[in-house]
Formats: C-alpha cells, sequence, structure tokens
C-alpha cells in the first residue's frame, strides 16, 4: 500500500492506495504555522486502523519551503557570485550576505579572467563573523564549465555545513535564475532537512519505517535522501499532485486542459496525450525566477471561499480569500454560498448564506436565485478567461527552428477535467462554456493525493559537448569528461541516456522500468575560417512525468506486489 | 528586481536549422552563442522585455515591396518567410503599442535584396526591413518613415527599394565602397530625381572605432531625422563593424553599439548582417537589447575587448568630420541638388548591371521614372538575368497620382508580350500586384 498526502493551503489531503484500489481516504484541516503536526494528524486518521506493515511507501507533498519563501521566512545565508562583462550582477542581489567576486567565463566556457580567491576569502570571513552555516555560489556560464564554481566551493566548504553549486541544481543557462535557484536551496535546507527528518522519525516510531518520497513540482517524486541535494526541488508541489491526480484518468490523445478549483485558488494545467506540459524554465515564487523544473500551471484567485463584490463592473469574484464561506461562518458572500443558495451543496447554517446574498440581491435588484446564479456565471468566466490566456501564451512559445515553426501546431484542449472540492458543481456549468468533453475527476475531492502517491521518479538531464575544446559536461550530474573529435550526436545521445539512467535510480526510480526520452539534439558544425574545427552538441533528455508502472487506471488499482 | 525602462519587444529567430552551405557565414551556428549569452544574462525574464513568436509574411506582403522572379516561391524559403515576418511582428507590436519599440533578432537578412529579386545576393533574398515597412504602412497608415542602416556593407537593396520614395529617408553608414562589397553607398548617391536627399549615405574609412561611429550618429543622423520628422525610425542592425569581424575591417566595439543604439532611439531594430559569432554578436546583441530597454550596459565588454588598441587615426578622425560636411551640405541643399538632377536630359532614366554574388546570378536592368512633383512618380523597370530570363515590372507609388497611375497602368498593358517572360504590375494605390498573360514560354 502507498500513501499519498498533500498538504493544501485549506485542507491537508490523504489517500492510501493497495491492490484493491483506494483503499481510504481522509481530509484534515491545514494548520500553516504548525505543518509538522498537520502532516502527522493526516497521516494518523489514514492508518486508524489499518495495518502499518502492509505500507510499502510514503509520498509527501507540503507547502513548507513555498510558506517559508511567500511568508518572507528564509534564514539568513550566504551567497557568492561571479558574473563577469553582462548585466551587474548586483541587479540580481537575493540577500545581505552576498558577496560579488571577480572571475569570468565566456560563452563557451573558456575562463576569460581568473577567479578571485582572495575575495572569496574575505567573503568566508565575513559570512563567518555573522554565523552563517549555509551557503551557494553561481558564476556565470558554470553550467558549460564548472571550474569556478567548484573553487569557490573548496575554499568554502570547511566553514560551513553546507554550500550548494550551481551547475548542480539544472544544466539550463540562465545565470539570474541560477542565482536565484542557488539562493532558494541554501536558505530552504535547514529546515526542510529540520523538518522531513522529524516525519521520517516521528513516523518510524509509529511503526511506519518505509521509504518516504517528495513530491517535486514537475509532477515527479525524489526519495528522502536525495532532496537534501535539492531542497528547493520541492516548493510549489501542490499543483502537480492535482495534475497527476487527473492523469490516470486523462485521455490518452489530444489537449486537456486540467482545473483544480480549492477553495482559495483555481489552479490549471494542460496535458498533451496524457502528458503534462512543462514550464519553459522553472518555477516562478515570490520575487524569484529559478531553473527549478515544474509543470506549466497556472494558478488564480478564484476558489469556492473566494470574496464575491460588486462593482461598477458588475460582480467580481476573488482574488482575496477572507476565511471560510457565511454559511460555515465566513464574514463576506463567496461562491460557496451561492451554491448553497442554489440548493447545489449543504453547506452549514443555509439562513447565513442567504443572509450575505440577500445584501448583493438588494443591490442588483435581483431576487436570490439570479444572484447566486450570477455569482455561479461570473467564477466560471473568471476561470476560463484564465484558462484561454494560458492556452495563448503557450501557443506563443516561440521556438528556434524553421521546422518547428512550420510544422507547429496550436493546443486547443477538447477535453476539460475538473478536481477539488466543489468540482461537479463547477463542471455542470463549464459543460455550457467549453467547446468539448468535461468530466470530473474520480475522487475529486482527494485527487491531489492520489497523484501524489502515483508519480513516478522524474529526472532531467542537459549534456553539453564541444568536440573542438573535447570536452563533455552534464554540469547537473558533475559530469566532465575529455572526449575526442569523433564524438558524434549518437554518442551525446547514449551519454545523457545514461546519465539520466543513473540520476533517476539515485532519486529513487526503479531500475527496471525506466522510461527515457530525449527531447532536444542539436548538433553544430563549428567553422572558424573556411574549416570545421569541431561541432558543439546539446542534448536534453528526461523521464517525462506519468504514473508509477503497475498501476491499473481503469481498475484504479495497483498490480504490484511489491508495492 | 531589473525592470526594463522602455517595454521591449524581442523576436529571437535564429533558425538553427537553416544555412545558405555548410561552411557559408549565413549557417546554423550564426546565432548559437548569442542565444547562450542572451539566455545566461537572463534578458528575457527581464519586466518590460517581451519575446514573441514571429509571424510569418505572406505572399502578398512580399510583392508589397519586390518582384520576385519568376515568383516569391523561387526565390525564397521558408526561413525567408520566417524572418520577414519576425521583423513584421516586431513592427506590429510597436505600432499596436504592445510595446515601446523592438528588436527582430533575426537570420537571414535582407538588406542588400532590391525591388527585383532573380536570387540571392550578399546572402539576401528578400528585404525584411521593406517588407515590414510597406506592411505597417498599408495596415497603419503610416507615412514618413527612416531607416538607419548600421550594418557595415552599403545597404544597396534597401536604397534601391527607396530610391525614388522621398517618404522615406534611408540612411546608411558603412565602410567605404571602395573597400568592401557592395561597392557602392558614395555620398553622392543621393536618391532618384522625384527624391533626391533622401537617400544618404555616410561611406566611413577602414579602422573607424567606436568615436566615429558615434560622431557620425551625432553629428549627421540625429541632425537630420530632426529635420525629416519621420513617425518610425527603424535600424537596419547590423554587427558587422565590429573589430573582430572576420569578413570587413573595422574596429567598432559592443558597448559602442549599445551607445549608438541609445543615441539613435530607433523604434524597430532588425539584425542584418555580423559574423564574428563569438567574439562579436553575443556581446552586440546584449548590448543592443540593454539600450533598446534602457537598462545599463556599462558592464558589458568583450573579453578581449583594449580601447587603445582600436582607437581611430587622427587622420580618420579628419576624414570623418569632413565627410560630415558634405552629407549636412547635401541635406540642406536637397532642393537645388534636385533642379540640379532635373535638367540632366536623361534624368529620368538609369541602366545597370547587378551581380548575384551569393547566387550567381547577372542581372541587367533599364529603369524609368516619371518625374513627378505629385507623387514618388510611376517606375517601369526592364530586368534581364541570365537565369531567369526578362520582366517587366510596373510599380505604381503609395501615393500615386492620377497621371502616374495612368503611365503605369499603359506601360503595363501595352508592353510587347513578346519581349518578356513576365510583365508584372505592383499597384500600390488598390494594393494588388497584377500578372499580365506573356507570349513566351516560360
Amino acid at each position: 500500500m502507498i500513501i499519498g498526502l498533500d498538504v493544501g493551503g485549506t485542507h491537508t489531503d490523504a489517500v492510501l492506495i493497495s491492490q484493491n484500489g483506494l483503499e481510504k481516504e481522509v481530509k484534515v484541516p491545514t494548520d500553516e504555522s504548525r505543518l509538522f503536526e498537520t502532516v502527522l494528524a493526516g497521516i494518523e486518521a489514514l492508518t486508524d486502523g489499518v495495518d502499518l506493515k502492509d505500507i510499502r511507501r510514503v509520498v509527501l507533498s507540503t507547502t513548507l519551503a513555498a510558506n517559508l519563501i511567500v511568508q518572507n521566512k528564509l534564514p539568513p545565508v550566504g551567497m557568492v557570485v561571479a558574473g563577469g562583462p553582462g548585466i551587474d550582477p548586483e541587479l540580481f542581489r537575493t540577500n545581505p550576505h552576498y558577496f560579488i567576486v571577480k572571475g569570468a567565463l565566456d560563452h563557451r566556457g573558456r575562463e576569460i579572467a581568473p577567479l578571485d580567491e582572495g575575495a572569496v576569502e574575505a567573503a568566508v570571513k565575513a559570512l563567518k563573523k555573522t554565523g552563517i552555516r549555509y551557503a551557494g555560489v553561481a558564476t556565470k556560464f558554470s553550467v558549460h564549465n564548472p571550474v569556478h564554481e567548484r573553487r569557490i566551493a573548496e575554499i568554502m566548504a570547511p566553514h560551513f555545513e553546507r554550500v550548494f553549486l550551481g551547475h548542480q541544481l539544472s544544466g539550463s543557462l540562465n545565470f539570474p535564475r541560477r542565482v536565484a535557484t542557488v539562493y532558494l536551496n541554501a536558505a530552504v535546507y535547514p529546515i526542510h532537512k529540520q523538518f522531513f527528518e522529524a516525519v521520517k522519525q516521528s513516523l518510524a516510531s509509529k511503526g511506519l519505517d518505509v521509504p518516504l518520497r517528495i513530491l517535486k513540482p514537475d509532477g515527479g517524486n525524489m526519495s528522502f535522501d536525495s532532496s537534501f541535494d535539492d531542497p528547493a526541488r520541492t516548493i510549489l508541489s501542490g499543483p502537480s499532485a492535482s495534475v497527476m491526480g487527473a492523469l490516470a484518468y486523462a485521455p490518452k490523445s489530444g489537449a486537456t486542459l486540467v482545473l483544480d478549483i480549492g477553495g482559495t485558488t483555481t489552479d490549471m494545467a494542460v496535458l498533451i496525450d496524457g502528458v503534462p506540459l512543462l514550464a519553459p524554465l522553472g518555477i516562478e515564487i515570490g520575487p524569484y525566477k529559478t531553473l527549478i523544473r515544474a509543470l506549466q500551471t497556472q494558478s488564480i484567485g478564484v476558489g469556492g471561499d473566494s470574496v464575491v463584490r460588486l462593482t461598477d463592473n458588475g460582480l467580481t469574484i476573488g482574488p482575496d480569500r477572507m476565511g471560510r464561506a457565511m454559511t460555515y461562518g465566513g464574514p463576506v458572500p463567496t461562491p460557496t454560498d451561492a451554491f448553497c443558495v442554489l440548493g447545489l451543496v449543504n453547506g452549514g447554517d443555509h439562513a447565513r448564506a442567504e443572509e450575505g446574498m440577500q445584501i448583493l440581491a438588494h443591490k442588483m435588484g435581483r431576487t436570490l436565485e439570479e444572484t447566486a446564479l450570477s455569482i455561479f456565471d461570473q467564477a466560471c468566466r473568471q476561470i476560463m478567461a484564465a484558462a484561454r490566456e494560458m492556452i495563448d501564451n503557450i501557443n506563443s512559445k516561440p521556438v528556434y527552428t524553421v521546422h518547428e515553426l512550420w510544422e507547429g501546431s496550436e493546443i486547443k484542449p477538447r477535453h476539460l477535467m475538473v478536481l477539488g472540492g466543489p468540482a461537479p458543481q463547477f463542471a455542470d456549468r463549464l459543460k455550457e462554456m467549453f467547446d468539448g468533453n468535461v468530466s470530473v475527476v474520480p475522487h475529486w475531492q482527494v485527487a491531489n493525493a492520489t497523484g501524489c502517491a502515483l508519480a513516478r521518479t522524474t529526472s532531467e538531464v542537459l549534456l553539453f559537448a564541444d568536440t573542438a575544446r573535447q570536452v563533455a559536461v552534464a554540469a547537473g550530474e558533475q559530469f566532465h569528461k575529455e572526449i575526442t573529435h569523433t564524438f558524434t550526436l549518437d554518442d551525446a545521445r547514449d551519454l545523457a541516456l545514461q546519465l539520466l539512467r543513473d540520476k533517476a535510480v539515485k532519486r529513487g526510480a526503479n531500475p527496471e522500468h525506466i522510461e527515457m526520452e530525449v527531447i532536444e539534439a542539436y548538433q553544430f558544425n563549428m567553422i572558424r575560417g573556411f574549416h570545421t574545427i569541431g561541432k558543439n552538441i546539446r542534448v536534453r533528455a528526461q523521464i517525462k512525468p506519468g504514473l508509477i508502472r503497475g498501476y491499473d487506471p481503469i481498475a484504479g488499482k495497483l498490480r504490484r506486489e511489491d508495492l | 528586481m531589473l525592470r526594463a525602462k522602455n517595454k521591449t519587444g524581442l523576436v529571437f529567430f535564429p533558425a538553427f536549422d537553416w544555412a545558405i552551405s555548410p561552411t557559408h557565414p549565413e549557417r546554423e551556428e550564426r546565432l548559437l552563442y548569442t542565444q547562450d549569452q542572451v539566455f545566461e544574462e537572463g534578458l528575457l525574464d527581464i519586466e518590460g522585455i517581451v519575446e514573441y513568436k514571429p509571424d510569418l509574411v505572406t505572399v502578398k506582403d512580399v510583392q508589397r515591396v519586390h518582384f520576385c522572379v519568376p515568383d516569391p516561391w523561387a526565390v525564397m524559403t521558408e526561413s525567408h518567410f520566417i524572418s520577414a515576418g519576425g521583423a513584421k511582428t516586431i513592427g506590429m507590436a510597436v505600432m499596436d503599442k504592445k510595446v515601446d519599440r523592438g528588436f527582430a533578432l533575426v537570420r537571414p537578412p535582407g538588406h542588400h535584396a532590391n525591388r527585383v529579386v532573380h536570387g540571392a545576393r550578399g546572402f539576401c533574398n528578400v528585404n525584411i526591413e521593406a517588407i515590414m515597412v510597406e506592411y505597417l504602412r498599408r495596415a497603419y497608415g503610416v507615412d514618413r518613415v527612416a531607416i538607419v542602416d548600421t550594418d557595415c556593407h552599403h545597404g544597396d537593396g534597401t536604397q534601391d527599394i527607396y530610391w525614388h520614395d522621398p517618404d522615406t529617408l534611408f540612411i546608411s553608414i558603412h565602410q567605404d565602397g571602395r573597400t568592401l562589397y557592395p561597392g557602392s553607398g558614395f555620398l553622392n548617391e543621393m536618391g532618384g530625381p522625384n527624391a533626391v536627399g533622401t537617400t544618404i549615405n555616410i561611406p566611413l574609412p577602414p579602422h573607424t572605432s567606436d568615436e566615429g561611429f558615434l560622431y557620425a550618429i551625432k553629428e549627421m543622423v540625429l541632425p537630420i531625422l530632426a529635420d525629416f520628422k519621420p513617425e518610425l525610425i527603424i535600424n537596419s542592425a547590423g554587427q558587422d563593424n565590429h573589430y573582430s569581424d572576420p569578413i570587413t575591417n573595422m574596429n567598432f566595439s559592443a558597448r559602442g553599439y549599445a551607445q549608438l543604439t541609445d543615441l539613435l532611439q530607433a523604434d524597430i531594430a532588425v539584425l542584418e548582417g555580423g559574423y564574428s559569432i563569438e567574439g562579436a554578436l553575443p556581446y552586440v546583441n546584449t548590448g543592443i537589447i540593454l539600450a533598446m530597454a534602457g537598462l545599463d550596459y556599462n558592464h558589458l565588454s568583450e573579453p578581449d575587448y583594449d580601447p587603445e588598441r582600436y582607437r581611430q587615426s587622427p587622420a580618420t578622425t579628419r576624414y570623418i568630420e569632413q565627410t560630415g560636411v558634405k552629407v549636412l551640405k547635401n541635406w540642406r541643399q536637397r532642393k537645388a541638388l534636385t533642379e540640379a538632377v532635373r535638367v540632366q536630359p536623361d534624368c529620368g532614366q538609369r541602366s545597370r548591371r547587378i551581380f548575384y554574388d551569393t547566387d550567381s546570378i547577372y542581372e541587367t536592368q533599364l529603369e524609368n521614372i516619371r518625374i513627378c512633383d505629385d507623387c514618388a512618380g510611376a517606375l517601369r523597370i526592364e530586368s534581364t538575368s541570365d537565369k531567369r530570363g526578362s520582366i517587366l515590372a510596373v510599380h505604381l507609388p503609395r501615393k500615386a497620382c492620377p497621371a502616374c497611375k495612368a503611365q503605369a497602368y499603359q506601360w503595363y498593358e501595352t508592353a510587347p508580350a513578346e519581349r518578356f517572360n513576365h510583365i508584372f504590375l505592383q499597384d500600390r494605390l488598390d494594393d494588388a500586384y497584377h500578372i499580365r498573360k506573356s507570349r513566351v514560354p516560360r
């Protein structure tokens, strides 16, 4: 049996999945200030009366890291960066203890200015005075040659508990995002470590001493151990849990729009031929743009508990939430209250819901029912408008080859899948607004936790080879190898796949069942004068997000003895 | 957070799967390192820099500018539809006020493509700036446009297309034609008899450095622009004036390019040439983008840049100053020069031989313009090439007067069909392109 647990803003959902299907589901309220207790409460409620020795794995998705960032509660860390020519690296400052040192590499990874080791030592000295224990290092073009990052880390290592290096977190080019990614990893690390070690220990002391996995925002999971190398890869895993929950029931062909309508927000994502679409670069959270791989999701402030207002331009829903719906004792009318008035949900105190609706109805000169219907319609319209905007953005994503531009087809979703608390109510109305098939994800209220439980381990590798410099570098894998002039694109593919397999196994993937694919493979002849001096090769390979092998989505059951 | 002062649109289309030939300077690798630099600098993440996917231009967009022999499909590849489309996309984003300014970082380039196209010359097949400008004129009613070509090679194709158009100010700054392809762009090339003065050439001596280029912009280009008062300024932003360019002899730097961009304040920039793909393009393009967006570019510099080494000689400085005096004099005296041109008996006619270096085609042209004070004048071109035969091309300008219209139609309708493989009329009044049946087999 597998436990999947997803901490949401309002509720924490947990499921227990076995060879018999969905054995059990629970919902407990989330207490943002007491996440540890929330997680334990969820697991306790779920495992009440269950034989713990049948449980083989626990997969968690939490808001721990995201809350630290959004609430501005990141602890102080030290950053050392080297930029070289270009934009002033001061403009990418992430925190007060941010040191810029001299040293530069060019776009092919050749050193153009030596590293100022004295400045690194001076930074170490200054940082030690503050008592800072965690640090991050990022240099420009380190993914093409990590030499400076490594040297800086060597100097720093003896003085800090942990130093994170930019090139090890992502192979993608983007220095400002590398800086932010390193910073977030260093800053999240101590709290992440403390939290998950405590969770693991508590579960073990209850008799649940099984592998613990953590969901990532790209819809895959990673092992407890590997999460310490990449703790920021836990940020914003929530939306991906929902997408993975819908995946089991998604059509295998065509484009599908997934809507997770919660209390506070609606999260949306797109599946293409049954595979979720990944964001081009990485998650953006608060002021940070990162290289943390993530599903392409969009969140808008429209949910069951969003505030309903009457403005000069008519009704508006959200983006804020002021507690629960009136029917449950909240202060202002919400879409949930409208459902209550329309008899779509039972709600709590029916009179309270009507009372809130009455004020709006009076101002609008409409009946209670008409007002509730308008609120419902407006919420649906806002959701669909945001979905259209997201699809337009995806379709306008630039491509860089004639082939892709000429052949590129537009995404036009023909399926809409809805999950989250008020999913069935919304689905009924959205059917009238959406040109295509609308369905409610089975077990819609806990589909996110199901997604969490069933997500496979994902990984990505980016290999860069330069046969003129005779090097192959997969910076993220700490891989650096001398190659000969005869190294080919096929060699690069093979190498990238091998590195990907190693990485996935290390992250916890089942070595027997690894589905890898090469998603980008470019080879450029490098011509100087009229001579070919070598080839510049770039290969990107991945294990795409999907469900673990052995899960039968039609029966909804696990067909594996080992789980 | 880093935020652009000017909202800046960017189309980046490196055509990673297109080359003229595997070892040609215009090959797949050309913008690879530029892409790496642009990505690594995080330029596309900056608040206020917006990347657009290029639209494709239509055949109608192409035929608004060119006479393609025998048709656009014969002289264009998919990548030409995209690179011209990239310029058009940026032009539309600026006109729609989605952005303040924009840069089409696209390839292949276009500024050597003439009005009549038999093939590729100077790596160019169709003129991507002209296609954009004429689209914007048609779609948005833009009238007066200035095109400032800062590629190291004379923008002879753009000059040819706007030779007779008094509403388009074309200024080309380039390495002296006596020392570089295409061997034209001298001071005395000032436009046809209906548009004397609105073509301006500023040839600079080899080894001109930042100082000389910026002098030309400040002392020549800016005052003339202020006088002309264009509604739109386009920069044909070639990057082969760079000191590291392998096929030219100038000493311009990346920061110099950024300063030039800052001074010129073009609404739209379009990449042209530039073949120092590692030493120059990554830095120059970064500089141009930063300058267009109004961001600080003072930390930008090529790894090997040494201003002392590339300083221009005092003789070069003096020569450029003297050129400036002549340029400004010609500009101020353009009315008088028009009269001087028009008293010559054959002023409405020119005959030329045009060599297409890239495709090895020889073309001969006989051109007649109707001298007109009311419009840009009806234009008749007889063009023959060794590869594609003979055509008659009649161009009726955008704001043609009735007399020019009558003349253009008369030329088109009465042309002896047995003499030409194709007879074309570009009617810009109706935005139409007519093809007359010819009697010569194709």
